[in-house]
Protein backbone atom coordinates (compact mmCIF):
# COMPACT_ATOMS: atom_id res chain seq x y z
CA UNK A 1 0.00 0.00 0.00
CA UNK A 2 2.95 2.11 0.22
CA UNK A 3 3.62 4.78 -3.07
CA UNK A 4 7.15 5.69 -3.53
CA UNK A 5 7.53 9.33 -4.11
CA UNK A 6 10.65 11.05 -4.73
CA UNK A 7 11.21 15.17 -3.24
CA UNK A 8 13.86 17.41 -5.05
CA UNK A 9 15.44 20.17 -3.77
CA UNK A 10 15.02 23.80 -5.61
CA UNK A 11 16.35 26.84 -4.87
CA UNK A 12 14.57 29.61 -5.81
CA UNK A 13 15.69 30.51 -8.66
CA UNK A 14 13.95 30.38 -12.45
CA UNK A 15 14.28 27.70 -14.66
CA UNK A 16 14.63 24.90 -12.21
CA UNK A 17 11.16 23.28 -12.60
CA UNK A 18 11.79 23.43 -16.23
CA UNK A 19 14.99 21.66 -16.23
CA UNK A 20 13.18 18.91 -13.94
CA UNK A 21 10.38 18.67 -16.00
CA UNK A 22 12.74 18.32 -19.39
CA UNK A 23 14.99 15.52 -17.70
CA UNK A 24 12.48 13.84 -16.73
CA UNK A 25 10.88 13.81 -20.10
CA UNK A 26 13.79 13.16 -22.17
CA UNK A 27 14.08 9.95 -20.35
CA UNK A 28 10.40 9.01 -21.02
CA UNK A 29 9.62 9.15 -17.61
CA UNK A 30 6.12 10.30 -16.62
CA UNK A 31 5.02 12.20 -13.91
CA UNK A 32 1.58 10.86 -12.29
CA UNK A 33 1.31 13.72 -9.32
CA UNK A 34 3.18 16.55 -8.34
CA UNK A 35 3.21 19.04 -5.55
CA UNK A 36 5.23 22.00 -4.84
CA UNK A 37 6.03 23.32 -0.72
CA UNK A 38 7.83 26.43 -0.74
CA UNK A 39 9.38 29.50 1.59
CA UNK A 40 10.74 32.32 0.83
CA UNK A 41 14.24 30.89 0.16
CA UNK A 42 13.89 27.29 -1.39
CA UNK A 43 11.23 24.83 -2.36
CA UNK A 44 10.54 21.38 -2.22
CA UNK A 45 9.13 19.59 -5.32
CA UNK A 46 7.30 16.15 -4.42
CA UNK A 47 6.43 14.21 -7.93
CA UNK A 48 5.01 10.76 -8.39
CA UNK A 49 6.39 8.87 -11.57
CA UNK A 50 6.06 5.60 -13.56
CA UNK A 51 9.61 4.80 -12.51
CA UNK A 52 10.81 5.89 -9.58
CA UNK A 53 14.28 4.43 -9.45
CA UNK A 54 14.97 6.04 -13.14
CA UNK A 55 13.87 9.26 -11.97
CA UNK A 56 15.97 9.52 -9.63
CA UNK A 57 19.02 8.34 -11.21
CA UNK A 58 18.82 10.68 -14.04
CA UNK A 59 17.83 13.87 -11.54
CA UNK A 60 20.62 13.40 -9.33
CA UNK A 61 22.95 12.75 -12.63
CA UNK A 62 21.83 16.23 -13.20
CA UNK A 63 23.25 18.26 -10.18
CA UNK A 64 19.78 17.69 -8.23
CA UNK A 65 19.44 16.51 -4.52
CA UNK A 66 16.93 14.20 -4.72
CA UNK A 67 15.05 12.12 -1.49
CA UNK A 68 12.73 9.41 -1.63
CA UNK A 69 9.64 8.59 0.63
CA UNK A 70 6.91 6.47 0.93
CA UNK A 71 3.49 8.47 0.83
CA UNK A 72 -0.08 6.72 1.13
CA UNK A 73 -2.46 7.20 -1.70
CA UNK A 74 -6.40 7.11 -0.47
CA UNK A 75 -9.26 6.90 -2.71
CA UNK A 76 -11.92 9.31 -2.10
CA UNK A 77 -15.06 9.70 -3.49
CA UNK A 78 -15.49 12.49 -5.61
CA UNK A 79 -18.62 14.06 -3.92
CA UNK A 80 -19.32 16.62 -0.94
CA UNK A 81 -17.61 15.31 1.88
CA UNK A 82 -15.44 12.72 0.44
CA UNK A 83 -12.61 14.33 1.54
CA UNK A 84 -14.06 15.56 4.90
CA UNK A 85 -14.73 11.99 6.01
CA UNK A 86 -11.13 10.87 5.19
CA UNK A 87 -9.88 13.70 7.23
CA UNK A 88 -11.81 12.55 9.79
CA UNK A 89 -10.67 9.18 10.00
CA UNK A 90 -7.34 10.34 10.50
CA UNK A 91 -8.30 13.00 13.43
CA UNK A 92 -10.09 10.29 15.52
CA UNK A 93 -7.11 8.08 14.90
CA UNK A 94 -4.83 10.89 16.22
CA UNK A 95 -2.49 10.70 13.65
CA UNK A 96 -0.40 13.39 12.10
CA UNK A 97 -0.47 14.63 8.42
CA UNK A 98 2.79 15.80 7.67
CA UNK A 99 1.37 16.94 4.34
CA UNK A 100 -1.16 16.31 1.78
CA UNK A 101 -1.99 16.69 -2.09
CA UNK A 102 -4.24 15.51 -4.23
CA UNK A 103 -4.78 14.53 -7.99
CA UNK A 104 -7.92 13.90 -10.11
CA UNK A 105 -7.49 10.74 -12.03
CA UNK A 106 -9.00 11.11 -15.91
CA UNK A 107 -11.98 8.95 -15.30
CA UNK A 108 -14.25 7.50 -12.94
CA UNK A 109 -15.93 9.22 -10.03
CA UNK A 110 -12.96 9.14 -7.45
CA UNK A 111 -10.45 11.65 -6.28
CA UNK A 112 -7.04 10.25 -5.13
CA UNK A 113 -5.16 11.95 -1.88
CA UNK A 114 -1.58 12.05 -1.66
CA UNK A 115 -0.85 11.22 2.38
CA UNK A 116 2.39 11.88 4.02
CA UNK A 117 2.48 10.44 7.22
CA UNK A 118 5.00 9.78 10.57
CA UNK A 119 3.65 6.49 11.25
CA UNK A 120 3.10 4.94 8.21
CA UNK A 121 1.85 1.76 8.89
CA UNK A 122 -0.63 2.86 11.71
CA UNK A 123 -1.83 5.23 8.75
CA UNK A 124 -2.54 2.10 6.69
CA UNK A 125 -3.52 -0.14 9.59
CA UNK A 126 -6.17 2.57 10.78
CA UNK A 127 -8.04 3.93 6.89
CA UNK A 128 -7.74 -0.01 6.41
CA UNK A 129 -10.03 -0.64 9.09
CA UNK A 130 -12.55 1.87 7.63
CA UNK A 131 -12.79 0.83 4.55
CA UNK A 132 -10.73 3.43 2.58
CA UNK A 133 -9.26 2.05 0.02
CA UNK A 134 -5.42 2.85 -0.62
CA UNK A 135 -4.20 2.39 -4.25
CA UNK A 136 -1.13 0.12 -4.12
CA UNK A 137 2.21 1.74 -6.12
CA UNK A 138 2.11 -0.73 -9.28
CA UNK A 139 -2.20 1.14 -9.79
CA UNK A 140 -0.48 4.51 -8.58
CA UNK A 141 2.37 4.03 -11.30
CA UNK A 142 0.23 3.28 -14.05
CA UNK A 143 -2.42 5.97 -13.90
CA UNK B 1 60.34 9.67 11.84
CA UNK B 2 62.72 12.23 12.58
CA UNK B 3 64.47 13.20 9.71
CA UNK B 4 67.61 15.31 11.53
CA UNK B 5 67.15 13.87 14.81
CA UNK B 6 70.72 15.81 15.69
CA UNK B 7 68.68 19.11 15.44
CA UNK B 8 65.02 18.22 16.22
CA UNK B 9 65.67 16.38 19.71
CA UNK B 10 68.54 19.27 20.83
CA UNK B 11 68.11 19.28 24.08
CA UNK B 12 66.03 23.12 24.99
CA UNK B 13 69.64 24.65 26.59
CA UNK B 14 71.69 23.16 23.39
CA UNK B 15 69.04 24.73 21.06
CA UNK B 16 68.38 28.06 22.93
CA UNK B 17 71.74 28.25 23.11
CA UNK B 18 72.47 27.55 19.19
CA UNK B 19 69.13 30.38 18.47
CA UNK B 20 71.15 33.01 20.26
CA UNK B 21 74.71 32.49 18.56
CA UNK B 22 72.33 32.28 15.19
CA UNK B 23 70.61 35.07 16.11
CA UNK B 24 73.48 37.70 16.90
CA UNK B 25 75.12 36.19 13.72
CA UNK B 26 71.89 37.20 11.35
CA UNK B 27 71.09 40.40 13.59
CA UNK B 28 74.98 41.61 12.80
CA UNK B 29 74.79 40.15 9.04
CA UNK B 30 71.62 42.48 8.66
CA UNK B 31 72.35 45.28 10.06
CA UNK B 32 75.30 45.50 7.83
CA UNK B 33 73.91 44.67 4.58
CA UNK B 34 70.37 46.34 4.15
CA UNK B 35 70.16 49.52 4.87
CA UNK B 36 66.50 49.47 5.55
CA UNK B 37 66.98 47.34 8.81
CA UNK B 38 70.03 49.33 9.74
CA UNK B 39 67.66 52.28 9.48
CA UNK B 40 64.70 50.90 11.95
CA UNK B 41 67.09 49.77 14.47
CA UNK B 42 68.84 53.25 14.67
CA UNK B 43 65.76 55.02 14.20
CA UNK B 44 64.70 52.30 17.66
CA UNK B 45 68.47 52.72 18.92
CA UNK B 46 69.55 49.24 18.83
CA UNK B 47 72.47 47.47 17.68
CA UNK B 48 73.37 44.30 17.50
CA UNK B 49 75.48 44.66 20.25
CA UNK B 50 72.71 44.39 22.44
CA UNK B 51 71.32 41.08 21.72
CA UNK B 52 72.74 39.36 24.69
CA UNK B 53 69.70 37.00 25.20
CA UNK B 54 66.94 35.26 23.01
CA UNK B 55 64.45 37.84 25.39
CA UNK B 56 66.85 41.07 23.48
CA UNK B 57 64.94 40.40 20.48
CA UNK B 58 62.26 42.39 21.71
CA UNK B 59 64.22 45.07 21.64
CA UNK B 60 63.94 45.10 18.02
CA UNK B 61 61.58 46.79 15.58
CA UNK B 62 58.64 44.31 14.13
CA UNK B 63 58.35 43.91 10.35
CA UNK B 64 54.99 43.97 8.01
CA UNK B 65 53.89 43.41 5.05
CA UNK B 66 53.61 46.74 4.76
CA UNK B 67 57.86 46.94 5.45
CA UNK B 68 58.05 44.57 2.47
CA UNK B 69 56.09 46.50 -0.08
CA UNK B 70 57.77 49.22 0.85
CA UNK B 71 61.31 47.72 -1.16
CA UNK B 72 59.68 46.05 -3.34
CA UNK B 73 60.94 44.23 -5.08
CA UNK B 74 64.31 43.32 -4.16
CA UNK B 75 65.06 46.50 -1.51
CA UNK B 76 65.41 43.51 1.61
CA UNK B 77 67.95 41.13 -0.11
CA UNK B 78 71.28 40.88 1.77
CA UNK B 79 73.17 39.47 -1.21
CA UNK B 80 73.49 40.86 -4.75
CA UNK B 81 70.81 38.95 -6.98
CA UNK B 82 73.79 36.88 -8.59
CA UNK B 83 73.91 35.03 -5.29
CA UNK B 84 70.05 34.79 -5.53
CA UNK B 85 68.85 31.40 -7.34
CA UNK B 86 65.20 31.57 -6.96
CA UNK B 87 62.43 34.12 -6.84
CA UNK B 88 59.14 33.40 -5.29
CA UNK B 89 56.28 35.93 -4.88
CA UNK B 90 52.67 36.14 -2.79
CA UNK B 91 49.61 36.83 -5.13
CA UNK B 92 49.55 40.41 -4.10
CA UNK B 93 45.74 40.45 -4.12
CA UNK B 94 46.05 43.74 -2.42
CA UNK B 95 48.54 45.97 -3.67
CA UNK B 96 51.96 45.01 -4.78
CA UNK B 97 53.07 41.27 -4.30
CA UNK B 98 55.71 40.48 -1.39
CA UNK B 99 59.14 39.44 -3.81
CA UNK B 100 61.12 36.81 -1.20
CA UNK B 101 64.86 35.70 -2.47
CA UNK B 102 66.75 32.42 -1.87
CA UNK B 103 70.10 31.71 -2.47
CA UNK B 104 71.47 27.98 -3.30
CA UNK B 105 72.00 27.38 0.61
CA UNK B 106 68.95 28.39 1.33
CA UNK B 107 66.97 26.32 -1.19
CA UNK B 108 69.26 23.32 0.51
CA UNK B 109 67.77 24.32 4.10
CA UNK B 110 64.27 24.44 2.75
CA UNK B 111 64.66 21.39 1.14
CA UNK B 112 65.98 20.29 4.44
CA UNK B 113 63.10 21.82 6.68
CA UNK B 114 60.61 19.86 3.94
CA UNK B 115 62.07 16.55 4.05
CA UNK B 116 62.06 16.92 8.29
CA UNK B 117 57.99 17.76 7.48
CA UNK B 118 57.07 15.03 5.44
CA UNK B 119 59.23 12.44 7.58
CA UNK B 120 57.18 13.85 10.37
CA UNK B 121 53.96 13.32 8.73
CA UNK B 122 54.86 9.80 7.80
CA UNK B 123 56.52 9.96 4.61
CA UNK B 124 59.53 8.30 3.54
CA UNK B 125 62.10 7.82 0.70
CA UNK B 126 59.52 4.52 -0.83
CA UNK B 127 56.77 6.73 -0.86
CA UNK B 128 54.82 8.12 -4.00
CA UNK B 129 53.72 11.64 -3.26
CA UNK B 130 51.38 13.52 -5.52
CA UNK B 131 52.15 17.35 -4.90
CA UNK B 132 48.79 19.33 -5.59
CA UNK B 133 50.05 22.52 -4.77
CA UNK B 134 50.38 25.11 -7.24
CA UNK B 135 53.45 25.43 -9.31
CA UNK B 136 55.24 28.72 -9.61
CA UNK B 137 55.68 32.05 -7.55
CA UNK B 138 53.79 30.41 -4.90
CA UNK B 139 56.02 28.60 -2.82
CA UNK B 140 53.45 25.03 -2.06
CA UNK B 141 54.76 23.80 -5.00
CA UNK B 142 58.34 24.23 -5.13
CA UNK B 143 58.71 24.16 -1.84
CA UNK B 144 56.92 20.50 -1.37
CA UNK B 145 58.71 19.20 -4.47
CA UNK B 146 62.29 19.67 -3.36
CA UNK B 147 61.60 18.44 0.13
CA UNK B 148 59.75 15.31 -1.11
CA UNK B 149 63.23 15.48 -3.67
CA UNK B 150 65.59 15.61 -0.77
CA UNK B 151 63.36 12.85 1.17
CA UNK B 152 64.52 10.17 -1.64
CA UNK B 153 60.51 9.94 -2.11
CA UNK B 154 58.79 9.70 -5.94
CA UNK B 155 57.12 13.26 -6.39
CA UNK B 156 54.41 13.42 -9.00
CA UNK B 157 54.39 17.41 -9.81
CA UNK B 158 50.51 17.43 -10.83
CA UNK B 159 50.20 20.95 -9.39
CA UNK B 160 46.46 22.10 -8.98
CA UNK B 161 43.47 21.71 -11.79
CA UNK B 162 41.70 18.86 -13.75
CA UNK B 163 40.59 16.84 -10.35
CA UNK B 164 39.70 14.05 -12.32
CA UNK B 165 43.07 13.57 -14.36
CA UNK B 166 44.61 13.92 -10.75
CA UNK B 167 42.51 10.73 -9.29
CA UNK B 168 43.19 8.65 -12.48
CA UNK B 169 46.74 9.17 -11.84
CA UNK B 170 47.08 8.75 -7.98
CA UNK B 171 44.89 5.23 -8.22
CA UNK B 172 47.42 4.27 -11.15
CA UNK B 173 51.11 5.50 -9.99
CA UNK B 174 49.66 4.10 -6.32
CA UNK B 175 50.53 7.54 -4.89
CA UNK B 176 50.49 6.93 -1.25
CA UNK B 177 50.91 11.01 0.01
CA UNK B 178 48.87 14.02 -1.18
CA UNK B 179 50.01 17.36 -0.70
CA UNK B 180 47.41 20.40 -1.64
CA UNK B 181 45.56 22.49 0.27
CA UNK B 182 42.71 20.96 2.77
CA UNK B 183 39.65 22.76 0.31
CA UNK B 184 41.37 20.68 -2.40
CA UNK B 185 41.60 17.79 -0.63
CA UNK B 186 37.63 17.71 -0.62
CA UNK B 187 37.33 18.99 -3.71
CA UNK B 188 39.00 16.04 -4.76
CA UNK B 189 37.54 13.35 -1.87
CA UNK B 190 33.99 14.70 -3.62
CA UNK B 191 35.29 14.11 -7.31
CA UNK B 192 35.94 10.84 -6.47
CA UNK B 193 32.61 9.92 -5.37
CA UNK B 194 31.09 11.44 -8.08
CA UNK B 195 33.60 9.51 -10.23
CA UNK B 196 32.46 6.36 -8.71
CA UNK B 197 35.85 5.43 -7.12
CA UNK B 198 36.69 4.29 -3.64
CA UNK B 199 39.01 6.16 -1.95
CA UNK B 200 40.13 2.48 -0.68
CA UNK B 201 40.88 1.77 -4.05
CA UNK B 202 43.79 4.35 -3.69
CA UNK B 203 46.80 3.61 -2.02
CA UNK B 204 46.72 6.99 0.18
CA UNK B 205 47.42 7.08 3.46
CA UNK B 206 48.43 10.72 4.71
CA UNK B 207 48.11 13.86 3.36
CA UNK B 208 50.18 17.20 4.19
CA UNK B 209 47.79 20.43 4.47
CA UNK B 210 48.14 23.62 4.63
CA UNK B 211 48.41 26.84 2.81
CA UNK B 212 44.66 28.13 4.39
CA UNK B 213 43.49 27.86 8.22
CA UNK B 214 41.35 24.87 8.94
CA UNK B 215 39.45 23.69 11.56
CA UNK B 216 39.50 20.82 13.12
CA UNK B 217 36.00 19.25 12.08
CA UNK B 218 37.56 19.93 8.83
CA UNK B 219 40.52 17.30 9.73
CA UNK B 220 37.61 14.84 10.75
CA UNK B 221 35.66 15.30 7.66
CA UNK B 222 38.75 14.67 5.07
CA UNK B 223 40.71 11.68 7.13
CA UNK B 224 36.96 10.12 7.08
CA UNK B 225 36.30 11.13 3.41
CA UNK B 226 39.52 10.20 1.90
CA UNK B 227 40.50 7.49 4.59
CA UNK B 228 44.15 8.80 5.49
CA UNK B 229 45.41 10.70 8.30
CA UNK B 230 45.35 14.35 8.05
CA UNK B 231 48.50 16.66 8.98
CA UNK B 232 49.01 20.55 9.13
CA UNK B 233 51.99 22.27 7.90
CA UNK B 234 52.61 25.56 8.54
CA UNK B 235 54.72 28.08 6.35
CA UNK B 236 54.51 31.60 4.91
CA UNK B 237 56.50 32.48 2.11
CA UNK B 238 57.51 35.59 4.01
CA UNK B 239 59.21 33.11 6.29
CA UNK B 240 60.47 30.57 3.50
CA UNK B 241 57.15 29.11 2.34
CA UNK B 242 56.07 25.64 4.23
CA UNK B 243 58.08 24.08 6.42
CA UNK B 244 58.20 26.51 9.06
CA UNK B 245 56.13 24.02 11.52
CA UNK B 246 54.30 20.65 11.38
CA UNK B 247 52.77 18.56 13.06
CA UNK B 248 53.97 14.79 14.03
CA UNK B 249 51.92 12.06 12.79
CA UNK B 250 51.90 10.68 16.35
CA UNK B 251 50.07 13.04 17.70
CA UNK B 252 48.34 15.60 15.27
CA UNK B 253 48.05 18.17 18.08
CA UNK B 254 50.17 21.40 17.79
CA UNK B 255 53.10 21.83 15.11
CA UNK B 256 56.51 21.33 16.27
CA UNK B 257 58.19 24.83 14.95
CA UNK B 258 61.49 24.43 13.33
CA UNK B 259 63.28 26.57 15.94
CA UNK B 260 66.80 25.52 14.35
CA UNK B 261 66.21 27.98 11.91
CA UNK B 262 63.09 30.18 13.06
CA UNK B 263 63.15 32.39 16.45
CA UNK B 264 58.94 32.19 17.43
CA UNK B 265 56.99 34.69 19.35
CA UNK B 266 53.58 35.81 20.66
CA UNK B 267 52.55 38.73 21.03
CA UNK B 268 49.14 40.97 21.60
CA UNK B 269 47.54 41.47 18.25
CA UNK B 270 46.46 45.06 19.40
CA UNK B 271 49.55 46.53 21.73
CA UNK B 272 52.07 44.14 20.25
CA UNK B 273 53.88 43.74 23.95
CA UNK B 274 55.22 40.34 23.90
CA UNK B 275 52.93 37.40 25.93
CA UNK B 276 54.34 34.68 28.09
CA UNK B 277 54.43 31.47 26.60
CA UNK B 278 51.22 29.66 25.99
CA UNK B 279 49.46 32.75 25.86
CA UNK B 280 47.44 32.83 22.41
CA UNK B 281 48.15 36.31 20.24
CA UNK B 282 49.60 36.88 16.78
CA UNK B 283 52.83 34.74 16.17
CA UNK B 284 56.08 36.75 15.29
CA UNK B 285 58.88 35.12 13.31
CA UNK B 286 62.72 35.86 12.99
CA UNK B 287 64.46 33.86 10.29
CA UNK B 288 67.94 32.41 12.15
CA UNK B 289 69.92 31.02 9.31
CA UNK B 290 68.24 32.50 6.12
CA UNK B 291 71.08 34.22 4.27
CA UNK B 292 69.04 36.05 0.84
CA UNK B 293 65.79 37.08 2.25
CA UNK B 294 66.26 36.83 6.65
CA UNK B 295 62.68 38.43 8.12
CA UNK B 296 63.06 39.87 11.64
CA UNK B 297 60.43 40.08 13.80
CA UNK B 298 58.08 39.48 11.06
CA UNK B 299 54.50 40.02 12.26
CA UNK B 300 52.85 36.91 10.48
CA UNK B 301 48.54 38.22 11.49
CA UNK B 302 48.27 34.54 12.16
CA UNK B 303 47.07 34.08 15.42
CA UNK B 304 48.23 30.48 17.49
CA UNK B 305 50.02 30.07 21.05
CA UNK B 306 53.54 28.34 21.80
CA UNK B 307 52.99 24.94 23.73
CA UNK B 308 55.88 23.55 25.71
CA UNK B 309 54.88 20.52 26.66
CA UNK B 310 56.82 17.72 25.34
CA UNK B 311 55.73 15.75 22.57
CA UNK B 312 55.81 11.49 22.51
CA UNK B 313 57.83 12.03 19.12
CA UNK B 314 60.52 12.88 20.89
CA UNK B 315 61.10 16.52 19.26
CA UNK B 316 62.67 19.30 21.41
CA UNK B 317 60.83 21.56 19.23
CA UNK B 318 58.01 23.72 21.01
CA UNK B 319 54.89 23.56 18.62
CA UNK B 320 52.30 26.00 18.13
CA UNK B 321 49.10 25.80 17.95
CA UNK B 322 47.20 24.91 14.96
CA UNK B 323 46.08 28.54 13.22
CA UNK B 324 42.73 28.53 12.58
CA UNK B 325 42.17 32.23 11.67
CA UNK B 326 44.39 34.75 10.07
CA UNK B 327 43.88 38.70 11.07
CA UNK B 328 43.10 39.48 7.48
CA UNK B 329 40.33 36.94 7.16
CA UNK B 330 38.69 38.41 10.21
CA UNK B 331 35.14 39.90 9.72
CA UNK B 332 33.73 42.60 11.72
CA UNK B 333 30.45 41.83 12.20
CA UNK B 334 28.10 44.82 14.19
CA UNK B 335 31.59 44.89 16.34
CA UNK B 336 31.95 41.59 16.70
CA UNK B 337 35.28 39.71 15.30
CA UNK B 338 34.46 36.42 13.22
CA UNK B 339 36.40 34.45 11.77
CA UNK B 340 35.39 31.73 8.72
CA UNK B 341 36.72 28.73 10.49
CA UNK B 342 34.70 29.61 13.42
CA UNK B 343 31.71 29.49 11.50
CA UNK B 344 33.65 26.48 9.82
CA UNK B 345 33.46 24.61 13.14
CA UNK B 346 29.79 24.87 13.23
CA UNK B 347 28.92 23.88 9.98
CA UNK B 348 31.15 20.34 10.63
CA UNK B 349 29.60 19.76 13.84
CA UNK B 350 26.45 19.32 12.12
CA UNK B 351 25.68 15.81 10.97
CA UNK B 352 25.18 15.59 7.16
CA UNK B 353 26.41 19.30 6.45
CA UNK B 354 29.11 18.99 3.80
CA UNK B 355 32.04 21.38 4.01
CA UNK B 356 31.35 23.42 0.99
CA UNK B 357 29.78 26.70 2.29
CA UNK B 358 29.97 30.26 1.92
CA UNK B 359 30.21 33.47 3.92
CA UNK B 360 28.25 36.58 2.13
CA UNK B 361 28.62 39.99 4.32
CA UNK B 362 26.73 42.89 3.47
CA UNK B 363 25.40 46.24 4.88
CA UNK B 364 21.96 47.05 4.85
CA UNK B 365 21.33 50.36 5.95
CA UNK B 366 23.55 50.94 8.82
CA UNK B 367 23.63 47.08 9.95
CA UNK B 368 25.77 44.09 8.95
CA UNK B 369 24.33 41.27 7.63
CA UNK B 370 25.70 37.81 7.80
CA UNK B 371 24.61 34.96 5.58
CA UNK B 372 26.01 31.79 5.60
CA UNK B 373 25.24 29.45 2.51
CA UNK B 374 25.13 25.29 2.78
CA UNK B 375 24.68 23.25 0.39
CA UNK B 376 21.62 20.48 0.47
CA UNK B 377 23.47 17.45 0.48
CA UNK B 378 21.22 13.97 0.10
CA UNK B 379 22.11 13.54 4.37
CA UNK B 380 20.76 16.79 5.21
CA UNK B 381 17.82 16.81 2.79
CA UNK B 382 14.07 16.00 3.74
CA UNK B 383 10.51 16.19 1.93
CA UNK B 384 9.38 18.20 4.63
CA UNK B 385 9.62 21.79 4.80
CA UNK B 386 9.94 21.42 8.64
CA UNK B 387 12.98 19.72 9.24
CA UNK B 388 14.52 22.05 6.48
CA UNK B 389 13.40 25.12 8.31
CA UNK B 390 14.39 23.03 11.63
CA UNK B 391 17.97 22.43 9.93
CA UNK B 392 18.94 26.32 8.52
CA UNK B 393 17.25 27.37 12.58
CA UNK B 394 20.19 25.05 14.35
CA UNK B 395 23.02 26.40 12.02
CA UNK B 396 21.60 30.10 12.78
CA UNK B 397 21.39 28.99 16.72
CA UNK B 398 24.58 27.30 17.26
CA UNK B 399 26.48 30.31 15.55
CA UNK B 400 24.82 33.08 17.36
CA UNK B 401 25.76 30.91 20.72
CA UNK B 402 29.42 30.86 19.58
CA UNK B 403 29.54 34.45 18.01
CA UNK B 404 27.14 36.14 19.28
CA UNK B 405 26.32 37.55 16.18
CA UNK B 406 22.68 36.52 14.23
CA UNK B 407 22.94 35.13 10.89
CA UNK B 408 20.93 33.97 8.28
CA UNK B 409 21.43 30.06 6.95
CA UNK B 410 20.34 29.91 3.04
CA UNK B 411 20.50 26.55 1.80
CA UNK B 412 21.38 26.09 -1.73
CA UNK B 413 21.24 22.95 -4.24
CA UNK B 414 24.29 21.13 -4.39
CA UNK B 415 27.33 21.83 -5.89
CA UNK B 416 26.52 25.23 -6.65
CA UNK B 417 29.50 26.49 -4.06
CA UNK B 418 32.06 27.11 -6.11
CA UNK B 419 34.68 24.46 -4.93
CA UNK B 420 38.52 25.43 -4.51
CA UNK B 421 41.27 24.41 -6.41
CA UNK B 422 43.79 26.23 -4.41
CA UNK B 423 42.95 28.42 -1.61
CA UNK B 424 39.44 28.49 -1.17
CA UNK B 425 37.43 31.65 -1.73
CA UNK B 426 34.80 31.42 1.82
CA UNK B 427 33.50 34.51 1.96
CA UNK B 428 32.32 37.38 -0.24
CA UNK B 429 32.23 40.75 1.37
CA UNK B 430 30.31 42.95 -0.18
CA UNK B 431 30.79 45.77 1.73
CA UNK B 432 34.05 46.52 0.61
CA UNK B 433 32.98 46.29 -3.39
ZN1 LIG C 1 55.55 15.58 18.09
Amino acid sequence: MKVEQIAIFLENKSGRMAEITATLAQNGINIRAMSLADTADFGILRLIVNDTDKARKVLKDSGFTVGTTQVLVAEVSDKPGGLAHVLQIIKEGNLNIEYMYAFTQKSGGTGLIIFRFDELDRAIELLAKEHIRLLSGDEVYAI
Amino acid sequence: MIYNEEYETMPRQALEALQLKRLQKQIARVYATVPYYAGKMDEAGVTPADIKTLADIQKLPFTTKEDLRKNYPFGLFTVPMEEVVRIHASSGTTGQPTVVGYTKKDIKMWAELMARSLNAAGAHAKDTIHNAYGYGLFTGGLGAHYGAEELGATVVPISGGNSKRQIMLMKDFKSTVLLCTPSYALNLAETMVDMGVDPKDLALKVGVFGAEPWSENMREEIQAKLGIKAIDIYGLSEIIGPGVAVECIEEQKGLHIMEDHFLAEIVDPDTFAPLALGEKGELVFTTLTKEAFPVIRYRTKDFSRIITTPCSCGRSFYKMEKVTGRSDDMMIIRGVNVFPSQIEHVLMSIEGVEPHYLIIVDRKGNLDTLEVQVEVSEAIFSDEIKQLENLTKRIQTEIKDLLGVSCKATLVEPKTIQRSEGKAQRVIDKRKI
